[in-house]
């Protein structure tokens, strides 16, 4: 029984992080119709970054905080030099110009850094185990990512529901004439709003860099990840990567724990122990493909033109 | 006199608050041109779109030829004789001129699952193509680059690929949109000698136009038909000076 | 009918005889490499020409292409594991998984469009990844190493480097006149008219799903002989060839060639694979360098090495007094 909390409050942790991720992949596609494959190395960056800058400063929290103004920043920068000139060409140019950017930032990583990775030790007041439940311990630091990004969430959820901005990138979402017309500065818009989804990137990267080596093509896994996540949520929609986000990080990490066992129960050991980690590593593309069966849109499809 | 060849009754679509379609209803008999008019923003498109089943009405019956066509989707439709042509431009533009037609052609020509034969020397479907260009004057654009051909040429092709598909009623919205004066002649003459063999929907802003070609003529307005009769009726009719001709003819003023 | 004497044209055909006498020169030099470079790339030209059926004609954005490459390839790798050297029984596996696949994705990712069509064929690839990385008995992660090349009937004999860079050879040429006849077949004209314009084509009367179905199957079917001749040329076949970055090294090749041009990818094929030599000779970062040129090729140069040679060869014949 406790182990199956400590599963699910892995399974949570590991949702709320993919959602960081997956807020700012579809962000941007709802907003500036863009697909960008280079999300992943924005996350690779906030890892890199913040091995470096904890490094650096001595000190985790300083080293992170560094860390996510510096991805803010590159995601900006990438933005004004490269993608802003792929607005509004079809999907197949950002593809291939995000696919181009993703050798440019591992080539560069590697060039930087070495080959080897990198690895961010936890302080010792994170490295611990705290009582979540009476009789439950879990690790403080995936207790401390769960809170994070909880607060990231609410935030993003103010942000976007709660305040000028957000109207603004609501408004962006279905109808890009009407923004341009109320004369908002729709180029900054767009850059703000592509560094905001780098920094939860970036967050994203930085706060998996202590559980996971720090290492090139770290972001490339994960991104497909991202991309089912947003593919079940409906593309353009928050709340729906939210949703799917939790769902896949449910699956997924109790799928791989339980599925042996359920496996074991109702066939030969040999053949479960086979069958095991190829199907519990299908279960979330099984997901979405039931999802699109029934819902080709996603379960929140955000309003088309 | 037998059924007519459309019939419409209690025809309903709406878009969020907007009602684009409320409760319309008429029939067109086979060798009719049947003319649509009203102002901008009146359910004319919608209207077409249900007919030739791009949209799905929300409720209400479509009957053409004796058959339910309410719910059939839009590749069905054009099977049994509905064509098309769009108000705004919608046409293969990578491809060339002659293959455009030849599409419209091979749609209704047995299935496509032929691999290997050139299409493009079918004489069964180049020659019904090129018979169509011709029909509206674009003989010679055929080998054209469809991207390169001017407005007026894309509104004649899009007439060209609907004619194309040999069909027994044709809707056409807006042909003469966009137009300059010289073409929007060209453009009446050819609907004149169309209206002797086929049965049309035409949806028409210019007046001068309508009142030329139309044996009937309904009025859209709001998404509801006011008023529907001969030339001479509508032009007589008050309720349609007032919602919508007044306003029209002294715009040509 | 013979075509026009163009820049494009010459090119082209010099490229075709260079292909075909490469393993001649290969042998007078005594240059192994040569001949191991490029039947990979003769390789992967295969695939990039079944890639482009779907995605230059049919305006199909598959990115999980390279499963294709992978299900050819373990077919030929499990079976041989197996015992199973007969050719005649490992391509026609090779070909039957592949298109089985293409199906179930076919049917399912085609139902959507746009980013979702991208995304849902990437993540399918992906999972046909994880599932060979899973399991086991053929490797895992880390690869199954075949011993013994697929078996024919004497004297073809696949471990003949010459013999098997002709048999490459033939298939890819075999594959582009296919292609020819199907594009230009009313098939391919309804599968370019969906590219062109999805609704105008069920407006005169197309149902475009089934047509595009069947591309999307000829296309994974022909990229899984491709798969099944990689396994063969590298003995080996593991995970890493399905990865998605592979699936992108497709559409590179793709679009770099020329999109919608049956040679395109040919072209497209050669010149990334032989730019990789020469840039990594250059240095060791070279993606560093490919990675902004590809940005580039996009923003500036949509029509691919195959379109700039239409128009250079334009310019230089109008530029020619006459
Ligand atoms: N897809 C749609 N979604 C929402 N509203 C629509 C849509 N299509 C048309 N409308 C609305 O329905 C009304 C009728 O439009 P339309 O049929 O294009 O008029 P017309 O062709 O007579 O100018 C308009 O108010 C238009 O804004
Ligand atoms: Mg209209």
């Amino acid at each position: 029984m406790t182990l199956f909390i400590e599963q699910c409050l892995n399974g949570l942790q590991f949702g709320l992080l993919l959602f960081m991720l997956a807020a700012g992949l579809t962000l941007v596609f709802g907003i500036m119709d863009l697909v960008n494959l280079a999300h992943g190395s924005l996350y690779m960056l906030g890892a890199y970054f913040a091995a470096t800058f904890a490094a650096f400063t001595g000190s985790f929290i300083l080293g992170a905080v560094l860390a996510l103004a510096a991805t803010l920043l590159v995601g900006m920068a990438v933005e004004v030099i490269a993608l802003r000139r792929l607005y509004g060409r079809d999907h197949l140019d950002h593809v291939l110009g995000t696919f181009g950017l993703i050798l440019f930032f591992d080539e560069a990583v590697r060039l930087i850094w070495g080959p080897e990775g990198l690895s961010l030790p936890l302080p010792s007041w994170l490295n611990a185990s705290i009582q979540v439940l009476p009789g439950v311990q879990y690790s403080a630091y995936r207790f401390s990512i769960i809170v994070v990004t909880l607060f990231v969430a609410a935030g993003l959820y103010i942000l976007v529901m709660r305040t000028r901005v957000g109207m603004l990138i609501r408004a962006g979402a279905s109808n890009r004439e009407m923004v341009g017309a109320l004369g908002v500065n729709i180029k900054l818009l767009y850059t703000l709003v592509f560094g905001l989804g780098a920094a939860l990137a970036g967050l994203a990267g930085l706060m998996q860099a202590p559980i996971l080596t720090v290492q090139i093509g770290m972001g490339e896994n994960i991104l497909i990840l991202a991309f089912v996540i947003t593919v079940i949520g409906g593309i353009g929609s928050v709340r729906g990567a939210l949703v799917a986000a939790l769902l896949v990080g449910f699956i997924d990490t109790l799928g791989r724990s339980y599925l042996p066992d359920i496996l074991r129960e109702l066939l030969s050991p040999a053949a479960a122990s086979t069958l095991a980690p190829a199907l519990s590593s299908m279960l979330i593309y099984l997901l979405m493909a039931i999802v699109l069966i029934f819902k080709p849109e996603g379960l929140f499809a955000a309003g088309r033109k | 006199m037998s059924a007519p060849l459309l019939q419409v009754s209690g025809l309903a679509k709406r878009f969020g608050g907007i009602v684009a379609t409320d409760d319309v209803s008429f029939a067109i008999p086979e060798g009719e041109l049947h003319a649509l008019i009203g102002p901008n923003g009146a359910g004319k498109t919608t209207l077409i779109a249900q007919l030739s089943g791009s949209i799905v009405a929300d409720g209400g019956r479509i009957a053409f030829a004796g058959a339910d066509i309410t719910r059939l989707p839009m590749p069905k439709r054009s099977h049994i004789g509905l064509a098309r042509s769009f108000q705004i431009t919608s046409l293969f533009l990578d491809l060339s001129v002659l293959d455009n037609v030849a599409l419209a052609v091979q749609a209704h020509a047995g299935h496509s699952f032929s691999f290997w034969r050139n299409a493009r020397a079918e004489a069964g479907l180049r020659v019904p193509a090129r018979e169509a260009l011709a029909r509206v004057g674009l003989a010679d654009r055929a080998e054209r680059s469809t991207a390169s051909l001017s407005h007026g040429e894309h509104r004649l092709l899009e007439l060209a690929m609907a004619l194309a598909s040999k069909p027994r009623l044709l809707l056409l919205d807006e042909p003469m949109a966009g137009l300059g004066p010289e073409e929007s002649v060209r453009m009446v003459e050819m609907l004149r000698a169309l209206k002797r063999d086929y049965t049309i929907l035409l949806v028409e802003h210019d007046m001068e136009a309508v009142f030329a070609l139309a044996d009937r003529i309904s009025v859209l307005v709001y998404g509801r038909i006011i008023a529907t009769g001969s030339p001479d009726d509508i032009r007589a009719n008050e309720q349609v000076r007032e919602a919508y001709l007044g306003d029209a003819e002294t715009a040509h003023a | 009918m013979m075509p026009a004497l163009t820049l494009r044209n010459i090119v082209v055909g010099a490229l075709m005889v260079a292909l075909i006498l490469l393993p001649v020169y290969a042998q007078l030099a005594d240059d192994r490499f040569l001949m191991t470079l490029f039947t990979r790339i003769i390789i992967l030209a295969l695939a990039a020409v079944s890639l482009n059926l779907i995605l230059g004609f049919g305006g199909m954005m598959s990115f999980g292409h390279a499963a294709y490459l992978g299900i050819g390839g373990y077919a030929v790798g499990m079976l041989a594991k197996e015992g199973i050297m007969n050719g005649f029984i490992q391509w026609p596996v090779a070909l039957g998984a592949s298109a089985l696949f293409a199906l179930i994705v076919g049917a399912l990712s085609l139902r959507t469009r746009g980013v979702y069509f991208i995304m849902i064929t990437l993540a399918f690839a992906q999972m046909a990844y994880y599932v060979v990385s899973g399991i086991a008995r053929y490797g895992g992660d880390d690869g199954l190493t075949i011993y013994k090349r697929s078996q024919f009937f004497e004297p073809l004999n696949l471990s003949n480097k010459t013999q098997f860079y002709y048999l490459c050879l033939a298939i890819l040429f075999g594959a582009i006149y296919l292609v020819r006849r199907l594009v230009n077949s009313r098939f391919g004209m309804v599968i370019q008219g969906a590219r062109s314009n999805d609704v105008r084509m069920r407006a005169i009367g197309f149902s475009p799903y089934r047509y595009k179905l069947v591309a999307f199957v000829i296309a994974g079917t022909l990229c899984g002989l491709a798969g099944a001749l990689l396994a063969n040329h590298t003995d080996f076949v593991s995970p890493s060839v399905m990865y998605w970055t592979r699936s992108g090294d497709l559409i590179i090749m793709v679009v770099l060639g020329g999109m919608g041009t049956v040679i395109g990818p040919v072209i497209g094929a050669v010149t990334l694979l032989v730019l990789e030599e020469v840039l990594s000779g250059i240095t060791e970062y070279w993606q560093i360098i490919l990675g902004p040129l590809l940005l580039l090729v996009v923003l500036f140069a949509r029509g691919g090495i195959d379109g700039l040679l239409t128009q250079l060869g334009e310019r230089l014949r109008r530029g020619r007094p006459s």
